[in-house]
């Protein structure tokens, strides 16, 4: 297979990256070893990892992650989640010299070993995750290669592509045709580092809904506008962010989204698959699309399509007028801004699904190939 | 009828200035004789028709055998009525008719009520004799179920017992007593309550009064039954013995069958008894009541309180009808010696300078002196600086004995109580007291439980008419560390014990079950409260801060050594290597800890 050498040249560099994630582990370790030794109280910062600590970048197309950090030292109040956040760390190193992953849920089950400072809860364990991957991001390793993985796995993709999945173990590369999925798709799997792509499509579909990625998935969509599918149900996980970066990436594609017009669609999910989000602006380097634009629904189309819209409730006014004042993104972009505040003069909201009202394939036979004439129309 | 001829409480509650015209008016278009107010002195003119009531009625029994009103002041009705007419329906109306319509002012609303009011009249009696006699209480209660809806309740003391002629009037005449007079602290102030007691019970079952009574251990028993003559206020005897081999060797015992109904938890006779246990630690309780076993609470003392000391009314306090009956029963022969022989902090100096400021002649004859005179005076006391009355008439159950009589009853790991210094209100000394409990057993989720008592009776209704109510929710204890929402006493694991005594108690009602709001009275309980609380304050922050003392403790023993574990397994150290940096890790953090 033409692919085998690729496959050893991707498993040498993985190698060097464990190297590098088990190298920063024993740093961190290391220093609060010493700061021991020296009878101080050990410390550990963290970045700061809120919307006010998130700066847009123009020329990367993502947020950055700011200078404010936490400093975390240890003291008697603190020294659970110290000993805890130590264990987690000897967890993850060990993970990476076995070649093996923990979900969130593994390594809260992990913590049951760690007598006294086991995790009560999950959430106690995600946050200290968290804590960990923010500490580790400062050095470039994700949580991924900290080899902890996201318990809920990507969304479906369907359409032109191929997907080459190699497997270390047996050296076997496995090929996975999207367009072979029937009335089906392919799942995107946990980690997708390793995955690699052969594409003749002219762009990436990246759509909120599983109902509207399924009517266009079962018409054969993809083959008339020669594009991929990807569904992201909702704010796309890890995994679905990381994969549509990739294929944007390694394929040169663009990335056109297709969510619902209301401020949940625009500022978490869209705002969240191009920029990154406040929560996890340190790793937005590796899962943000900065090359995403918004096909829709926008504004301007709930007037243009006459699309049934729903008042706006009072939780979307509030995010939406936050959006404003808050969100570096939207404040980067007057268009957005725009956008945005003829929704609230508006007062509604309309769900992708609403075009449904033109009639049931209306959306691909109309909708779709218009927006798609126009691509210099999209929002950015 | 309530509304229009206030009772005596509610008459001295008011302001001084109540509008007699406005009363006139709505005496108006209605038949007299529902009008009249029993208390109004009938001697007094119109401008003094609201007199303090207190020394009115009483002082002069005769007041309700007087004539009734001119009847000029009844206007047109619309069925013209001639003032001949409506003369020959205006007629006097005895103390104790007037009870029979109006029972639930006195506390006795219904079935339920009436039993125990008439419990609680019967101890206040019993105590205030003990007292008054030098006598440590010895207070037995028995309730006995006759039927359904009929009880006898009995209550018998140690104390001096009854000389044999007052017995029917003390039992059988409505506000005849010793304590309407005096400007004494006792728990009873107006003569009304066992009288209207027995009245209760013969207008419910028609079963009189059984008293036996006797003075000392060599001293023959009387025993009497006695019926009231509702219509002439007279009690009525119907049955005279004399017991030569009496069961008791000295005291009082009253036996009242009355319609009523019997039923525990909160506003019950057991719960009265139980408070009254606490506010009065000095005495010694037995309570026997229908289908349970009896109960004793034991003196925490045997200490009496000291007596409490009769004072003179202080002008600040007092009313122009009262100002007025007090001169014109004087026998002073000028104005001058008069008031000082009849007010308390009254020297001839101030006496001197009333008299200039109201310009009447200190050589007036105080008898004689017109109404006009009075009024005047009446105004010009105000303006006259006065020392606050004598306040070492008061007698406090004392912060010491608050916290013992909380401690022996209540499990609760905090107890702190405050007793204040006296304080006057309208002339009036007062004081109040309170004792807090926290804790222990005391429910955690629920409103913290407020006892309130009055010259150490328990009040056990209308507690959001309250004074004492109003200075609960009116602290802030959320400084304190109790959860309180707005307007609502706070919430938490608490008891407290809020007692006001006073030589005059202003009770809302003759029924005696809340204390009007005056300013000085509630500025008082809150800071009393204050006292107490900040206490709780301190034991709940030095509670809280040892408990998270113990917690870090136990967290540098517990997550120390997954400290090391977890450097051990990413730096591969040896275990004495990880020992040394476990205990220095310790040290490090037990040093921090006493910082």
């Amino acid at each position: 297979m033409a692919k085998r050498k690729d496959v050893a040249q991707a498993k040498k560099s993985k190698q060097a990256l464990d190297r590098r994630t088990v190298t920063a582990i024993v740093g961190a370790a290391g220093r609060v070893h010493d700061r021991i030794l020296e009878g101080q109280k050990p410390s550990m910062s963290f970045p700061l990892r809120t919307l006010s600590n998130v700066r847009y970048d123009k020329d990367r197309g993502y947020f950055e992650i700011g200078r404010s950090k936490k400093s975390r030292t240890m003291t008697v109040s603190t020294v659970r989640t110290f000993a805890q956040t130590l264990r987690m760390m000897s967890l993850s190193k060990e993970l990476v010299e076995t070649d093996d992953f923990a979900t969130k849920r593994d390594a809260y089950y992990q913590s049951k070993n760690w007598a006294d400072a086991a995790f009560a809860e999950q959430t106690e364990s995600d946050t200290v995750m968290d804590d960990i991957e923010a500490l580790f991001s400062v050095e470039g390793i994700s949580r991924e290669q900290l080899r902890f993985v996201p318990d809920e796995h990507g969304g479906a993709v369907a359409g032109r592509l191929v997907v080459f999945d190699p497997d270390y173990a047996s050296g076997e590369v496995h090929r996975i045709d999207c367009t072979q999925f029937g009335s089906g798709a392919y799942s995107i799997p946990s980690l997708v580092e390793h995955l690699s792509f052969e594409t003749d499509a002219k762009f990436v579909l990246a759509i909120e809904t599983g109902g509207m990625f399924q009517r266009l998935q079962s018409h054969r969509f993809w083959e008339k506008a020669n594009c991929i599918l990807v569904s992201m149900a909702g704010v796309p996980t890890r995994a679905t962010r990381r994969f549509i970066r990739k294929l944007s990436d390694e394929c040169g594609l663009p990335v056109f989204a297709f969510v619902d017009c209301d401020p949940y669609g625009i500022s978490n999910i869209y705002r969240t698959l191009k920029v990154g989000s406040g929560n996890a602006a340190h790793i937005s380097r590796f899962f943000c699309v900065p090359n995403a634009r918004y096909l829709g629904v926008t504004p301007q189309d709930i007037v243009d399509y006459k699309l049934p819209t729903h008042p706006l409730k009072e939780v979307d006014v509030k995010r939406a007028k936050d959006a404003l004042k808050n969100d570096p993104f939207f404040k980067a972009f007057p268009v957005w801004a725009k956008a945005i505040e003829q929704l609230l003069k508006m007062g509604v909201r309309a769900e992708q699904q609403a075009l449904a009202k033109w009639g049931l394939n209306y959306v691909l036979d109309e909708y779709l190939p218009r927006k798609l004439a126009q691509p210099q129309q999209f929002l950015p | 009828m309530s509304k229009s001829s206030p009772g005596p409480r509610a008459g001295s509650a008011r302001s001084k200035s109540a509008p007699t015209t406005a009363r006139r008016t709505r005496a108006a278009g209605r038949p007299e004789h529902e009008q009249a107010s029993l208390f109004e002195l009938a001697a007094a003119p119109a401008s003094a028709a609201a007199p303090r009531p207190p020394a009115a009625a009483p002082a002069a029994p005769e007041a309700a055998d007087a004539p009734a009103r001119p009847a000029g002041r009844a206007r047109a009705a619309r069925r013209p009525v001639g003032a001949q007419e409506m003369a020959a329906r205006q007629r006097d109306i005895s103390v104790s008719e007037f009870f029979t319509k109006n029972r639930h002012l006195l506390g006795f609303d219904n079935p339920r009520k009436a039993l125990l009011t008439t419990v609680k009249e019967a101890v206040d009696n019993a105590l205030d004799a003990c007292e008054e006699a030098g006598i440590v209480p010895e207070v037995e209660v028995a309730i006995e179920q006759l039927a359904e809806d009929r009880f006898v309740a009995k209550v018998r003391d140690n104390g001096p017992g009854i000389v044999r002629e007052q017995i029917p009037k003390v039992f059988g005449k409505l506000l005849y007593g010793s304590k309407f007079h005096r400007y004494r602290q006792s728990r009873g102030q107006q003569g009304i309550g066992i009288s209207a007691a027995g009245m209760y019970g013969l207008l419910t079952t028609g079963r009189p009064v059984v008293v036996v009574s006797k003075t000392g251990p060599r001293k023959a028993a009387h025993h009497y039954e006695i019926a009231i003559d509702t219509r002439a206020n007279k009690p009525e005897i119907l049955h005279d013995a004399t017991i030569e081999d009496a069961a008791i060797p000295q005291g009082t015992e009253v036996a009242i069958t009355l319609e009523g109904q019997f039923q525990r938890g909160r506003r019950s006779v057991d719960e009265y008894m139980e408070l009254t246990a606490l506010a009065n630690p000095h005495g010694t309780f037995r309570y026997r009541s229908p289908g349970s076993e009896p109960v004793v609470w034991d003196r925490v003392t045997s200490e009496l309180p000291p007596e409490a000391r009769e004072i003179k009314p202080h002008p600040h306090g007092v009313e122009l009808g009262t100002l007025l009956k007090i001169l014109r029963d004087s026998d002073n022969r000028h104005l001058a010696e008069a008031l000082v022989a009849n007010f308390s902090r009254v020297s001839p100096q101030v006496a001197a300078e009333i008299c200039a400021k109201a310009k009447v002649s200190p050589k007036a004859s105080p008898r004689t002196l017109d109404t006009r005179a009075v009024e005047l005076l009446y105004r010009a006391i105000p303006h006259v600086k006065i020392l606050a009355p004598p306040t070492n008439c008061l007698v406090p159950i004392g912060a010491e004995l608050i916290e013992r009589a909380l401690r022996q009853r209540i499990k609760a790991d905090f107890f702190a109580a405050c007793t204040r210094p006296p304080a006057v209100y309208r002339g009036n000394p007062f004081l109040v007291e309170v004792g807090l409990a926290y804790g222990g057993g005391l429910p955690a989720d629920e409103l913290v439980d407020v006892l309130r008592f009055a010259n150490r009776v328990p009040l056990l209704y209308q507690a959001g008419a309250c004074a004492v109510t109003k200075g609960v929710v009116g602290t802030n204890w959320r400084s304190y560390g109790l959860p309180q929402s707005r307007g609502a006493p706070p919430s938490g694991p608490a008891i407290l014990f809020i007692h006001i005594a006073s030589v005059w108690v202003p009770f809302t009602s003759e029924s005696k079950e809340a204390v009007a709001s005056y300013p000085e009275i509630v500025k008082e309980i809150r800071l009393a409260l204050m006292d107490v609380g900040r206490r709780l304050g301190g034991f709940l922050r030095r509670r809280a801060r040892a408990a998270a003392e113990e917690k870090k403790l136990g967290y540098i023993t517990k997550y120390i050594p997954q400290i090391g574990i977890a450097l051990q397994d990413i730096l591969a150290l040896k275990d004495a290597q990880r020992d040394v940096a476990v205990a220095k890790l310790k040290d490090i953090l037990e040093r921090s800890r006493t910082v």
